[in-house]
């Protein structure tokens, strides 16, 4: 089986997560959004490393999932905050900078 | 053929459960599917021949995250109280983009040539990816290991009890 069917299948993983980041109100449900979209690159980079018999993708790929655990617990930490100090975590009630 | 059958399988289960994490109304559902997504790309990972990360990722994606996420829904939801509808306005636009974007990368991998069969993997992928961690990628390897310190205080500090 070709490359073609992974890259497929990362590109409609992405889009799906996307979609996620642009339609939720909660803040944790865009969070979760973005999880799907690092792991759709996630599954990029494996596979091409697989392909193309570079281990540094995986590498990579290693990286990539410590960053996003990092990144999940201080934007969980901050939504918490946020619920704290505004008694919501809904994105369009959180307009403070609005001006 | 036996791996076409198991890369339809994991790719239904992922965009399925992808589906249903970003169109279930409940929060609490979402996340258990995207449990389900987490687990499907490890199987992915599998396929792929890469065992480490498919260890790694069921520990750090669907242990860690999951419990966060699960106790950050049940400290800011409880409070709430009444529940408000999970989506906004912008589901037309949203939809839009995602499906231009997808548009976009299908005509990226249609356009350019990609390898059919995939190469031996030169002896043990776990040992390979553990040597260039530790010989040609230690610089960023101990860079990860501060922004994880860093996150882990900064995480903390937000977390703080009120004083």
């Amino acid at each position: 089986m070709g490359l073609q069917p992974y890259l497929l299948l990362s590109a409609v993983v992405f889009c799906i997560g996307l979609f996620g980041v642009m339609t939720r109100r909660n803040t944790i449900g865009i969070l979760l959004g973005i999880e799907l979209m690092m792991n759709a690159v996630n599954i990029n980079l494996v596979a091409f490393a697989r392909y193309t018999a570079v281990t540094s993708g995986m590498v990579f790929t290693v990286f990539t999932i410590c960053i996003t655990v990092t990144e999940a617990a201080l934007g969980l930490a901050i939504v918490i905050l946020l619920f704290r100090v505004r008694r919501t975590v809904m994105a369009d009630h959180l307009d403070l900078l609005k001006g | 053929m036996t791996e076409q059958i198991a890369f339809a399988v994991l790719a239904i289960t992922l965009v399925g459960s992808a589906l249903a994490v970003v169109l279930s109304r409940n929060l609490f559902h979402a996340v258990l599917w995207l449990a389900l997504a987490l687990t499907g790309t490890a199987g992915v990972f599998l396929l792929l021949d890469a065992e480490f990360l498919a260890a790694v990722q069921l520990l750090l994606y669907a242990g860690g995250i999951i419990t966060i996420v699960v106790f950050a829904i049940v400290v800011t939801e409880r409070l709430i109280g009444e529940r408000l509808t999970q989506t906004n306005m912008r589901i037309g636009g949203g939809a839009l983009l995602s499906a231009v974007l997808f548009g976009f990368i299908l005509l990226v991998i249609a356009r350019h040539p990609l390898p059919a069969t995939r190469p031996d993997m030169p002896g043990d992928l776990t040992r390979a990816i553990g040597e260039a961690v530790l010989t040609r990628y230690v610089l960023p390897f101990e860079l990860l290991a501060v922004l994880m310190l860093a996150g882990m205080l900064g995480a903390m500090y937000f977390a703080r009890p009120e004083d």
